[in-house]
């Protein structure tokens, strides 16, 4: 029961396939994307549509763990929040452009995710979920504890955006989004290259049967824990620029609701398909900016009924199910009769 | 040595409450496969019944250990046929994440009806004060909570091993398909089972309330060191449940007294031993790494 893996209970064999079988229609997809990124701050507040970009990556990172390795790590906040502070304290302390801060953030995020990962591979399933939960419960409290070095409760304030000078991106949120902007997109097209490798392709059969691969003569935990530490990596540049575009790192983003939101935008948006991480971070970032802004209190509950309701009826998610529909039919199509059974 | 003593009963005291909540845990994993996130949030609703139970029908402690089981109970009975149940053929990830979803929503009601502050609590008067044990003064409530709990953790443990339910329950968790082969309704004991994992997270709400800050977040950390509990026990454990339960407890209470920086961290350092030198679990089948 617990060796099962998440993403084979929604979708069946020709969704998950990793190689989209149409590259013409990969290419009108990832220009789509490309213009829909550039447009995204000429039609949604930037420092709105900066925190979509960001956690659109970080869904993205956590879907190579979910949707490609069969992980679900409930403890990214962990890295997520790591990078962000320290991406803040370097662009505090030592004044550098902010792309520099962010990768020291993201390298931060990558050494502590070594021994977590290490740990917390050595267990699969539903054990997976609940030791990552409880390690970033602990990077949690020294965040917490170390108040000097973090601000404790009060957050680290006034974190700079220092961009070599140039006045405009350092002071207007508009044009910082198209400064920070190519840091996400590498980061996106960095998972991209990595579920699309041989080394993904092993990651995928893994998630499939661990014990064949094992057989076959994978290192299994050893893919897990590289897999892990990309996850965070990717993870931490979209804390770092999280940070620098709020210009605060508040404690919340190491907490464990930070981790279950982006676990939410994932399966929201669609469990192993990478596309479904942005569009589940647009649709969750939209709607907590309406209910901001139209007074209402207590997200969470929102939140929570949707992610309930996802789970019970809804488990492909957005994109999952755009795909689903758009294989079932074109397989209708080509081989009448033999795939529409399933 | 006084000192040591007085860590000693304030850890297990604080362990009864990761005890019997883990317990639940553990029952309901085994039957149904399922880890509750929603236990904590069960744990506070616990505490928050108690606390309206007194302020409005003017219900004393000794009622609410026997009232509040009973609706957590039936509240667990809910939540199982509503939602879990739904979701117990697919991986058991899908219904972590329920019962995630499920946490948020009923942390932010209890917030929205009570308010973020605390609700207060008073003791009964024989529960008040504190008792002198030939030179070492324990508060009086401190000695009931562990005495109860260890009563409770016993009883639980005489159904399971000498009466026919729960040999059957026993038998559902550690090999469901052999107990489904010699006969035995598996399924029809799924309810129930969630609902008693559920009565006995109230339960140790119950007794925390006295003792806690009473707010609609008091469960969340809870959950989270109730998961490192279970891990170390051993998942599928019962016994490992309520051993492990009073160990972080123990390691809680004397981390805050000597290192109280260090006191939450310890936990989790305790668990990543644990998995590095036992990955199943002090109490766990070793051969179920997987």
């Amino acid at each position: 029961m617990t060796q099962s893996v998440i993403t084979q209970a929604p979708a069946d064999g020709a969704d998950v396939a990793v190689a989209a079988s149409n590259p013409r229609l990969r290419w009108i997809l990832l220009a789509a994307g490309l213009v829909a990124a550039l447009a995204l701050p000429w039609f949604v507040y930037p420092p709105v549509a900066m925190d979509i970009v960001a956690l659109a990556l970080f869904a993205i990172a956590l879907d190579i763990l979910l949707g490609y390795t069969g992980l679900l790590s409930f403890g990214h906040a962990a890295f997520w929040g790591s990078s962000a502070y320290v991406t803040g304290l370097i662009a505090t302390h030592y004044g550098l452009p902010f792309p520099v801060a962010v990768i020291g953030g993201a390298v931060f995020a990558m050494i502590l995710a070594l021994p977590i990962g290490y740990v917390s591979v050595r267990r699969s399933g539903i054990y997976f979920a609940m030791v990552t939960l409880a390690f970033a419960q602990m990077v949690y409290f020294i965040g917490y504890q170390w108040s000097d070095l973090t601000g404790g409760e009060n957050g680290l304030q006034g974190v700079p955006r220092s961009f070599f000078g140039i006045e405009a991106v350092e002071t207007d949120s508009f044009y910082f989004y198209y400064a920070a902007l190519p840091i996400l997109l590498f980061g996106m097209w960095a998972a991209w290259r990595i579920v699309h490798s041989p080394f993904g392709r092993v990651l995928v059969s893994i998630r499939d049967n661990a014990p064949r691969a094992r057989a076959l003569g994978y290192e299994v935990d050893k893919y897990k824990a590289v897999a892990f530490v990309l996850s965070a990596g990717l993870t931490g540049l979209a804390g770092g620029v999280f940070a620098i575009s709020h210009g605060f790192v508040a404690l919340t983003e190491l907490h464990w609701t930070t981790s279950g939101d982006v676990v939410l935008m994932t399966v929201l948006g669609g469990i192993g398909t990478l596309w479904g991480g942005i569009v589940g971070a647009f649709l969750t970032v939209m709607l907590a900016d309406y209910l901001a802004s139209s007074g209402f209190h207590g997200i969470d509950l929102i939140t929570g009924s949707v992610f309930v309701l996802v789970v019970l009826l809804f488990r492909r998610g957005v994109w999952g199910t755009v795909r689903h529909q758009w294989n079932s039919r074109r397989r209708r199509r080509t081989t009448s009769g033999e795939g529409t059974g399933r | 040595m006084s000192a040591v003593v007085q860590y000693a009963v304030q850890g297990l005291a604080a362990g009864s409450f990761y005890a019997l909540a883990a317990l639940g845990l553990a029952v309901i994993f085994g039957v149904l496969g399922v880890v509750n996130f929603a236990h904590g949030a069960f744990y506070m609703l616990g505490a928050v019944a108690t606390a309206v139970l007194l302020d409005t029908l003017d219900l004393t402690l000794w009622w609410s250990l026997l009232v509040v089981p009973v609706l957590m109970f039936g509240f667990g009975v809910v939540v199982e046929l509503l939602l879990v149940q739904w979701l117990l053929r697919l991986d058991p990830l899908y219904n972590l994440l329920l019962t995630f979803g499920l946490t948020l929503v009923l942390v932010e009601l209890v917030k929205q009806r009570y308010g973020v502050s605390g609700l207060p609590y008073r003791l009964p008067g024989g529960l008040q004060g504190r008792v002198d044990l030939s030179g070492v003064v324990l508060p009086r409530y401190q000695l009931f909570v562990l005495l109860f709990s260890v009563a409770v953790c016993v009883l639980v443990w005489l159904v399971m091993t000498r009466t026919r339910i729960g040999m059957i329950v026993r038998a559902a968790t550690e090999k469901p398909e052999l107990a489904r082969a010699l006969g035995i309704n598996v399924g029809r004991w799924v309810t129930p089972v969630f609902g008693f994992g559920v009565a006995l997270a109230g339960l140790a709400g119950v007794l925390a309330a006295p003792f806690r800050a009473i707010t609609a977040e008091m469960g969340n950390n809870f959950a989270i060191i109730l998961f490192a509990v279970v891990v170390i026990g051993g998942l599928g454990s019962i016994v490992g449940a309520v051993v492990a339960g009073f160990l972080v407890g123990l390691v809680e209470a004397f981390g805050q007294a000597y290192a109280p920086t260090f006191a939450q961290i310890l936990i989790f350092v305790l668990m990543a031993l644990v998995i590095l030198i036992r990955p199943a679990g002090l109490f766990g089948r070793q051969e179920a790494t997987t």
